[in-house]
This record gives C-alpha cells, sequence and structure tokens, in this order.
C-alpha cells in the first residue's frame, strides 16, 4: 500500500469513527426518537398577545390564527373579542369591530347568545381579539400555529422573537394545544 | 338588554380578584333551540412516515448521483437528478428540514439535555457525510436543493483568482463555527435564518429572505454557485470528508491525454492542473516552511482561543435573555416605556431582574466555554490552510480536487478519452 493510499484510507477511518462516535452520544444519552416529529405549538396560557405573530413569521400571512375553543365560549352579546372596547352599537358594523380584518364572524343562535367564528383566510394572528376576550370574557378566543399553513421551520421564527418564550416544539402525537382539551399546567415550580 | 350589558361590564370587574383559573366568567349556555357546538379544527401536520420517505428520496437520489458520476459518467443524468431534487426537496417539500441546516439539530441535541433530535434529520446530516466519504459531495452535486438552484443558474461563470477563492474559502468554517455555538448555547439557528433560496423555494417570505435570495442568485450567474463556495457551513464539513473519499469523479476515464480540453469545463475551478517540472519547489526551504506552519498551528489556536474567549461577551449579546438583562441594566428608565413588548412583558411575567439575570449569566458561561473553543477551531482552519499551501503534491493529470469538485459531471462531456 503506498502512502498516498494510507493516509486517504487512515483519515477516512477516523472520521467514519466521528461520526460513529457523534451518533453514539446521541443515541446513548437517548437523545434520539425514531418516530417521533416535533412541531410547533403556541402554549395559550404563556401567550401575551403581543401582536408579533402576526409580523413574525416567515408567511406573509401568518400561519398563526385565531382558533376558538367553543367549549369555553359564554356566546356574549356584548364579546369583548369581536367589539371594540367603547363600541355603543352591538351590531356587526365595521366600525365596532375590534378585528382589523373582519376575520371574526358574529352569528345570532338564539336570544341572548351569538356564537362567533374565526375566518382562517382573513386572520392574521394579531392577538387584538384575543387580548379582548382574555380581559372581558372566558378567554375562549386564543392563538394558535396552523399545521396547514405552518413550513414546520426548523426553527420558528416567531419563537425567536416571542417575549414570553410561548412557543415550543411539542411531539406531533399532540400536535394541537387548544384550550379546553388542553389544560394550564398545574403551579408551575416557584422561580 | 340594557342591564345585561351593563352587568357584562362588571362581572368582570368582580371577579377579576378571584382566581380566574377555578372558573369561567360566563357559564356557558344552555341552548334551548337545536344548536350544536361547532368543535375547533385542527389540520394534520405532515407525518412522520413523510419525513422517512424523504430520507428514502435523498439516499436513491445521492446512490444515483454517485452512479452517475463514478460508474456511467453522465452529465445529463446528474443534470436530470439537480431539477429532480430542485422541485422536490426545494418547490415541493418547501426546504424545512436541510441537510444544512441539520447541523445545529444535532449541534443542540449533544449541548441541551432537553431537546431531542427525531431519527430523520439524524439521518438528513449523517447521509451526505457517509456518502462524501466514498464517492465525493455527490450530495453537492445534485441532492441538496440551495445547490441545484444555483447550479441550474450558472450563466457565464468567470474565472476568480486562486488567492481570492482560498481566502473566501475560510467564511464557510467561520459560519459553520458560528452556526454550532449559537445552535448549542440554545440562541438560535442562523443558517436557517439567513438560508438565501427558502424564501423562493417557497414563494413566500420575509422581503430580506427573498431579496438575499435573488441578489445570490444574480450573482450566480457569473459567479458560479457563490453560496455553495463561499458560505456554506455543510460544505466545509464535506471539503474536508471528501479529500478522504475512497473513489471520486475522475475528468477522464482511463487516461489523461494533456489535452487541456477540460481546464475551462469547470465553473468552480476545481479541476487542479498538472505542475510543471521547473515549479517543484525547492524541498530544503519547503520542508523548512511546513515545519514552521506545523509549529505556527499552536501558537494561531492559542490566539484564536484568547480572541475567542474575549468576544464571548459580545456574542453573547445574541441570545435575548443576556440581551434583556444588559438592557435593564444599562438602561433602567427603559422600564416606563410602555411600547418596548419585551421589557413590559418581563416586568408583567413577575420574574425578578436577579432571576433573568442570574440566567442570563449561565448562558454567558455557556458562551464562555464555546467562544474559545470557536477560537481554537479557527485558528487550526487558518493554520491548516496556511500549512496546506506548502503541502507539494505531485501531480501529472488534470484531475477534479476532491475537496471542492461537487461531482456536477460538467467536465466528463470536455474529455475526448473513450
Amino acid at each position: 500500500m503506498d502512502r498516498k493510499k494510507f493516509i486517504n484510507n487512515s483519515g477516512r477511518l477516523v472520521l467514519l469513527g466521528g461520526l460513529a462516535y457523534l451518533t453514539g452520544s446521541i443515541i446513548y444519552q437517548r437523545k434520539v426518537s425514531a418516530s417521533g416529529k416535533y412541531v410547533w405549538q403556541i402554549d395559550p396560557f404563556k401567550c401575551t398577545q403581543c401582536g408579533r405573530c402576526a409580523t413574525e413569521c416567515v408567511r406573509d400571512l401568518s400561519a398563526v390564527k385565531c382558533v376558538h375553543a367553543y367549549s369555553l365560549c359564554g356566546y356574549c352579546d356584548l364579546c369583548g373579542g369581536y367589539f371594540k372596547p367603547n363600541t355603543h352599537k352591538l351590531n356587526t358594523g365595521a366600525e365596532s369591530q375590534l378585528c382589523p380584518t373582519g376575520a371574526l364572524n358574529r352569528k345570532f343562535v338564539e336570544e341572548p347568545f351569538f356564537q362567533y367564528t374565526i375566518d382562517e383566510k382573513l386572520c392574521n394572528g394579531c392577538a387584538k381579539c384575543v387580548k379582548g376576550c382574555g380581559s372581558f370574557g372566558n378567554g375562549s378566543l386564543h392563538l394558535q400555529i396552523r399545521h396547514d399553513l405552518c413550513q414546520n421551520c426548523n426553527e420558528c421564527s416567531i419563537s425567536r422573537m416571542c417575549p414570553s418564550n410561548a412557543i415550543s416544539r411539542v411531539p406531533i402525537e399532540t400536535a394541537y394545544l387548544i384550550k379546553g382539551d388542553f389544560k394550564k399546567p398545574a403551579v408551575s415550580t416557584p422561580k | 338588554m340594557k342591564w345585561l350589558k351593563i352587568i357584562l361590564f362588571l362581572l368582570p370587574l368582580t371577579l377579576a380578584f378571584h382566581n380566574l383559573d377555578a372558573q369561567q366568567r360566563f357559564p356557558k349556555p344552555e341552548f334551548h333551540t337545536h344548536y350544536t357546538q361547532p368543535t375547533p379544527t385542527t389540520p394534520e401536520p405532515r407525518g412522520v412516515g413523510m419525513e422517512f420517505f424523504d430520507v428514502l428520496v435523498l439516499l436513491v437520489v445521492l446512490s444515483l448521483t454517485s452512479w452517475f458520476a463514478i460508474r456511467k459518467r453522465s452529465r445529463n443524468g446528474i443534470l436530470l437528478l439537480t431539477v429532480f431534487s430542485a422541485i422536490y426537496f426545494g418547490f415541493y417539500r418547501n426546504g424545512c428540514i436541510c441537510t444544512v441546516g441539520s447541523i445545529q439539530n444535532v449541534a443542540l441535541a449533544l449541548a441541551d439535555p432537553k431537546y431531542v433530535i427525531s431519527l430523520y434529520a439524524l439521518l438528513f446530516f449523517l447521509l451526505p457525510l457517509i456518502f462524501s466519504l466514498f464517492f465525493g459531495r455527490v450530495f453537492c452535486g445534485a441532492a441538496c436543493p440551495l445547490g441545484a438552484i444555483q447550479d441550474l443558474l450558472i450563466f457565464n461563470p468567470i474565472t476568480i483568482p486562486a488567492w481570492l477563492r482560498k481566502t473566501l474559502g475560510f467564511i464557510p468554517y467561520l459560519y459553520l463555527g458560528l452556526a454550532v455555538l449559537y445552535a448549542a448555547t440554545g440562541t438560535e439557528f442562523i443558517i436557517c435564518r439567513y438560508d438565501p433560496f427558502i424564501g423562493i423555494y417557497r414563494m413566500n417570505g420575509p422581503h430580506l429572505m427573498i431579496y438575499l435570495g435573488i441578489a445570490f442568485l444574480l450573482m450566480g450567474l457569473f459567479i458560479a454557485r457563490p453560496y455553495c463556495r463561499f458560505f456554506c457551513p455543510y460544505g466545509a464539513i464535506l471539503n474536508v470528508f471528501s479529500r478522504f473519499s475512497r473513489r471520486h469523479l475522475s475528468v477522464f476515464p482511463t487516461k489523461c491525454i494533456q489535452c487541456k480540453l477540460c481546464t475551462t469545463s469547470c465553473p468552480f475551478e476545481a479541476i487542479d492542473f498538472p505542475d510543471e517540472e521547473k515549479s517543484k519547489p525547492d524541498t530544503k526551504t519547503n520542508s523548512r516552511k511546513f515545519i514552521l506552519y506545523l509549529a505556527l498551528i499552536p501558537v494561531l489556536m492559542l490566539a484564536g482561543a484568547w480572541i475567542g474567549s474575549k468576544s464571548h461577551v459580545f456574542l453573547s449579546k445574541a441570545h435575548p435573555d443576556v440581551y434583556l438583562a444588559e438592557l435593564l441594566i444599562s438602561h433602567p428608565e427603559l422600564k416606563t416605556d410602555s411600547k418596548n413588548i419585551d421589557i413590559q412583558t418581563f416586568l408583567a411575567s413577575g420574574k425578578s431582574l436577579e432571576t433573568l439575570v442570574a440566567e442570563a449569566q449561565v448562558i454567558r458561561d455557556k458562551f464562555k466555554t464555546g467562544s474559545w473553543i470557536l477560537g481554537a477551531f479557527l485558528g487550526l482552519v487558518i493554520g491548516l490552510m496556511a500549512m496546506n499551501q506548502v503541502i507539494f503534491r505531485r501531480r501529472e493529470d488534470y484531475q477534479a480536487n476532491k475537496g471542492n469538485c461537487y461531482s456536477c459531471a460538467r467536465c466528463l462531456d470536455y474529455c475526448p478519452v473513450e
């Protein structure tokens, strides 16, 4: 075996060994999940409705949309998420709506209840309604990352800017953290 | 109706003082009509099975590229695979997760005790490296979507002088080091953030990302594959690995007849020319230089480590917690700035400044360790690059440089040898 070939072979062996060591240590520390996939979700209880979801997503119209946990909704006539705080007329006029894009729809169910649904094509994830609902209502409106729109970027560009660190990777088995099903975790450890 | 409104307005005020979690402000109504309550829709994310299918596709593309480059010697085959990769990994899969970015997932998995890497992400990282050890940089040749889009848009490549090429060749190592440092400290994934072509593949994205992509593609018309050659951090690893490849694309099939037809074929200047007889350097001065450079490597590494550890404070400012803690200490008056979302959120969270500073200190300590390692690594790279200049390898043929060749197989069509 000539010198060149020897260097070539031993170099390859060293690099292969390095890769094996790297992979081995990841496997040994149980840092790899064979059947797992992780997707981005917002913890609705950590979210502070700062409005960055509307602007920081890599998509033009954010993959974060308002989600309505109907099971928590009070079906209020005076909806804190639908109406501007000081509006006088409780009608569907644009001037009295809080939503800047008119994505929140109000439908009469029965006296005195109204159902609110979200038009995801219009929603930009600005969280104005979420803030209103959280301040004056049950907090049934909340933001969530929608997986039909989310590109599942390697690192979510909103999570980097989220002031309350509400966005994190969750296992694909629990792909949605939706209020109602997803409960606020028990009182976190005192800081 | 009016009293209802008043109550609705007053209720939150009275309830605000109670435990908000215990009960809803407004009880769920009991409907008398036939109203069925809708449930929130939850569109499913892309399944794990599809991700493993992508790994399979990558494996097939890598195998086919190796076969086309080494056995079949077909540029057309590789061109076809390049188009396929641009369409499949680029336009269809929209990029994430890609091999280049997977460096950061691996780094984070090694450094962060809580982060778990998915197997397919690990495979995306490992497969091209393993292939490069046996067949050269076939991943760059046809499987990488970032390379594919640049490769397809090479129009009239100019020659870049060797000194400039070699100097700029340092950037990928710097980029790699920084990317690993920032990923391992949990700061951010800079490779993904500044990925120039993902916005083009998605045909959607922040303006800066799109402009950066277009700028790179326009540059790529004349400077072939600018991102691959002068920025790609994964390319830096592949460059090293490919030098030790078992087999590699060869410009000539059997024997080089020194016809020089291939010299202009490579847009990346990755073909090494045979050395002229008279250019053979004086062995004595050369070996003296070699020893000098060899002795210089530890010095460079020490210097790098020193500079690195000095710059850890600066580097750590990229981490949002460190940045916020510094901002609050240096500008306490900003606490009253209602427009600063980060500060207001922090103040509202009830966390004390001491806790934040302590957390930031932990992160900064990680940076302290990481920065000197980064510095030493970069010192080593500079040292090895300098040493490479004085290592004399006898070459009699026109042959592809194993480190820089992307196995795109353009040169093969130029070789007249059957």
